[in-house]
């Protein structure tokens, strides 16, 4: 009806299929430097500092990500604030997604043994030092599997920026359908191409597990 | 100031209270541990000796009563406690090595991070606690490369690489077999005779007896006997008889 998938559709896909990998990067980036705040801010010594970051992660992690796109595209907006689709999908990720590693890197540190932070403790390093050089060293290769694990989600999560127009991977592939009407061959298409961009970090982060499961015998290898 | 400090305790507990919420762990605990003194303190699990010695880092908080370190009121809520924990070394029963850092890092770190000193000082104070401790081949091992004994000595040589003024040991060689045990006991019996002085929480009655010059025996949250070593082959209170009597004395 519409013709027939050419190389400018493909062309077009990949176009979009790398700005999926551009906000991907970004929501990782950004949700990866607040949820680092958000994992200290959780185990904060301040009682306030507690209680603000988790309603954070509460409040976010109780929200869908289209409602928070939507709001922060559509409503926004009708408040006066105007947001291009790349900015809007750009902070609701980044709000999403630190909220998860928040929570993620939060357990990493407090999983770390308690008494690691007595031994530290007793040797009179200050807080600042125990975290750094002491509980962050170790709590990072904890984090480590989940966190690329995590980021197969970020990248699926990403599909929910086409309804604000933001034309990545998704968006592209509708795009080419709205002209072909080849919705079976085009959506495969962009299935595939979300696989081939999961199922290596899946792997990846498989793999580390394994290597954290074998024990801290990684800690001499790192 | 060295004239004081010599007749004053380096630790003293008066009247120290600490409960777990409706659990009282001490009841009024009180001693006193001079310069250069070994004292250790016995007695059940549960009789609130590990919370005793715990308190004296600081590591509770105690509800009433005073403890004074080196000079520093310890129950105070302004107590420096970076301060107080160079004077306090503290060696605990699972050794608590960094897993992450080798043996000569896990030395050097606090040296080069709280006392500002250079890594080559850093590094030729390692080898020294370390040679102490007899584990100078272990320099650039990794924790888990060692043996919990050697773990122990290596958590020992750490400490000791402060400069402490006392060392606190919380049932170091709770968790090692009879012979690992030995080897840091040894390490333990070599730091008495150099004059450190020492607070340690332990159930080897025979160590205690043969290296402490006293005794505290704790029983429900109170110093329920104190006294020289031989407190132990001459107990005076059935409770401390019951005790030593339950085959805690090994010889």
């Amino acid at each position: 009806m519409g013709g027939h998938l050419n190389v400018n559709h493909l062309l077009f896909l990949g176009h979009g299929a790398l700005w999926t990998i551009g906000l991907s990067l970004i929501a990782l980036i950004g949700g990866g430097i607040v949820g680092f705040v958000i994992a200290l801010a959780r185990i904060s010594p301040l009682r306030s500092v507690r209680l603000l970051s988790a309603a954070y992660v509460q409040l976010v992690q109780g929200t869908p990500l289209l409602v928070i796109l939507f709001l922060g595209y559509f409503g926004l907006a009708a408040i006066g604030l105007k947001m291009s689709p790349l900015a809007a999908a750009s902070a609701s990720l980044t709000l999403y997604v630190a909220a998860y590693l928040g929570e993620i890197w939060r357990g990493s540190i407090q999983s770390v043994p308690k008494p690691q932070w007595e031994a530290a403790e007793g040797l009179a390093l200050s807080r600042t030092q125990r975290m750094m050089k002491v509980i962050l060293p170790q709590a990072i290769r904890i984090a480590t599997p989940p966190t690329v694990g995590f980021m197969v989600q970020i990248v699926k999560n990403t599909s929910l920026a086409s309804v604000v127009g933001f034309v990545e991977l998704m968006r592209s592939g509708q795009i080419v359908n709205n002209s072909l009407f080849e919705p079976f061959i085009v959506y495969a298409i962009i299935a595939a191409v979300y696989f081939a961009m999961c199922y290596p970090l899946s792997l990846f982060s498989q793999k580390l597990e394994r290597r954290m499961g074998r024990g801290s015998a990684n800690f001499s290898l790192a | 100031m060295q004239q004081t400090s010599s007749s004053t305790p380096i630790v003293s507990l008066r009247d120290v209270q600490k409960s777990f919420g409706s659990l009282k762990v001490l009841d009024g605990v009180s001693f006193t541990v001079e310069r250069g003194e070994v004292l250790a303190i016995i007695g059940r699990s549960g009789s609130g000796k590990s919370t005793a010695l715990r308190c004296i880092d600081r590591f509770e908080k105690v509800d009433g009563g005073e403890i004074s370190v080196c000079g520093r009121r310890v129950d105070l809520p302004d107590v420096d406690l970076r301060a107080l924990r160079q004077d306090v070394g503290i060696v605990f029963q699972s050794y608590n090595l960094f897993p992450h850092l080798t043996i000569e890092q896990n030395i050097t770190l606090a040296p080069c991070s709280v006392k500002r000193m250079g890594l080559a000082e850093a590094k030729a104070l390692a080898h020294k606690v370390l040679a102490q401790v007899g584990l100078e081949e272990k320099i650039h091992a990794y924790p888990e490369q060692l043996s919990g004994g050697q773990q122990q000595r290596a958590a020992i040589a750490r400490s000791l690489a402060m400069q402490p003024k006392v060392m606190l040991f919380d049932e170091v060689t709770s968790a090692l077999d009879p012979e690992l045990t030995g080897e840091v006991l040894k390490v333990i019996e070599q730091l008495a005779a150099d004059g450190m002085t020492m607070v340690m929480v332990t159930h080897e009655m025979g160590f205690a007896r043969s290296i402490a010059d006293r005794i505290v025996f704790m029983h429900r949250g109170k110093v329920h006997e104190t006294g020289p070593a031989s407190i132990l082959t001459a107990p005076t209170t059935p409770e401390l008889v019951q005790f030593v009597g339950t085959g805690n004395l090994k010889s």
